[in-house]
């Protein structure tokens, strides 16, 4: 899947992550990651980002995010919202039945 | 496992994750994720994506879940739907109910989308939201209109702006609607959830407004600040004296019963049939709450 636009999801709230998607034109994916709890966590942030844009087949990204302690499920929703409004697509929810079992 | 007491519903809204996990911690009987009033037009798909991760995989434990989605002819309704049902909460909080149509035709998409997705078909339950004087007059059918309508709610604030009432501590304006509601729950044998006290700065204000709410019976009302949630959660939770009168109804009946008396007498008034319905409403209720109540049947 191809990114359009610049995309945002998430705020700088306690406990939420914010996160700004581009295209990529030299192509592959980079992840600028800021967290206080980066040492302990990075991680498993980057990985749970690499998951949804593999979920998404998204393979050329500008991936930047700015963590404020964020739990896994808010990085997960955070991240599916600022895909579909970068690559400008509803998202399909039959895609989730699958996901988890 | 799900948390079937409903003395107590708290809203939070689906913009905030701070709030979401906070909400989990408090002394609600019930949490609901909110994808309408409190999340404006911008945020409803950001909303949907963090209710929906926050229900699958980070569910709050011995809670009863709701999630509240947009009103029935919105545009967000049919994918709130979409991420509501596949999320799995235990019920599905329907805003400004009017008619039991309108419940028929959520019922039809809910179990399209169970079907879809392999899910228990009637798995997730419906709450209604009555916020207009149309649902005040449907009430009855409403509650009935499908076997997943579990509760039924009275939104005091949309309601009185509708019959160009205006809203008062003491709650005239509500008096018939709330009986109304509370009598349609009662015939259909589901929850009767009383409106919020929206002024979260009058603790006393709330007490009296609690004595209106438990005298005419209804199972739970909805708060709109945890600072609310113990004096609601206390009000539906029978005293200690009102746990040993019901007990002592009961005992009366029994040893009436052991003596073939036709007549039970306790403290030289007749126990007649509604003491006992009330008396047994008492100690369900006392047991619901987890307070340890035996020695009668």
């Amino acid at each position: 899947m191809e990114l359009k636009k610049p995309a945002m999801a998430g705020t700088t709230e306690s406990s939420d992550v914010m996160i700004t998607l581009r295209p990529n034109p030299e192509g592959g994916i980079v992840i600028d990651l800021k967290s206080d709890v980066k040492a302990l966590f990075g991680d498993a942030i980057e990985k749970t980002i690499l998951e949804v844009l593999k979920e998404f087949q998204v393979e050329n990204a500008l991936v930047n995010v700015v963590d404020k302690g964020a739990l896994d499920f808010v990085i997960r929703a955070r991240m599916q919202c600022a895909v579909c409004r970068a690559a400008e697509i509803q998202f399909d929810w039959g895609k989730e039945d699958a996901h988890g079992k | 496992m799900a948390n079937e007491l409903m003395r107590t519903s708290l809203y939070a809204g689906g913009t905030s994750p701070v709030k979401m996990i906070q909400a989990g911690f408090y002394n609600e009987d019930c949490l609901v994720y909110d994808l309408e009033d409190s999340v404006s037009a911008g945020e409803k798909d950001a909303a949907r994506f963090l209710v929906y991760n926050a229900v699958k995989y980070q569910r709050p434990a011995g809670k009863y879940i709701l999630i509240r989605v947009n009103g029935i002819y919105s545009q967000e309704l049919d994918e709130d739907l979409e991420a509501a049902v596949r999320a799995q909460p235990d019920a599905i909080r329907i805003p400004k109910v009017e008619y039991a149509e309108e419940v028929k035709r959520i019922d039809e998409k809910v179990t399209a989308i169970e079907q879809k997705a392999g899910l228990p078909v009637g798995g997730v339950k419906f709450w209604c939201n009555i916020e207009s004087y149309l649902g005040v007059l449907s009430a009855q059918q409403i509650a009935t209109a499908s076997p997943r309508v579990v509760a039924m709610a009275l939104g005091a604030e949309d309601f009185t702006a509708s019959m160009s009432a205006q809203r008062t501590k003491p709650g005239w304006e509500i008096f018939y609607a709330r009986n109304a509601i509370l009598m349609a729950c009662r015939a259909a044998g589901i929850s009767a959830q009383d409106a919020v006290f929206s002024d979260i700065n009058d603790p006393e204000g709330l007490k009296k407004d609690l004595e209106m709410t438990r005298a005419l019976g209804f199972d739970g009302k909805t708060c709109v600040h945890p600072r609310q949630i113990d004096a609601v959660n206390g009000c539906f939770t029978p005293s200690p004296k009102e746990i040993r009168n019901a007990q002592r109804v009961l005992e009366a009946l029994e040893e009436a019963a052991r003596n073939h008396t036709g007549v039970c007498v306790l403290d030289g008034g007749m126990v007649d049939k509604p003491m006992e319905l009330r008396a047994r409403t008492t100690l369900a209720k006392a047991a619901a709450a987890g307070i340890k109540v035996g020695g009668v049947k």
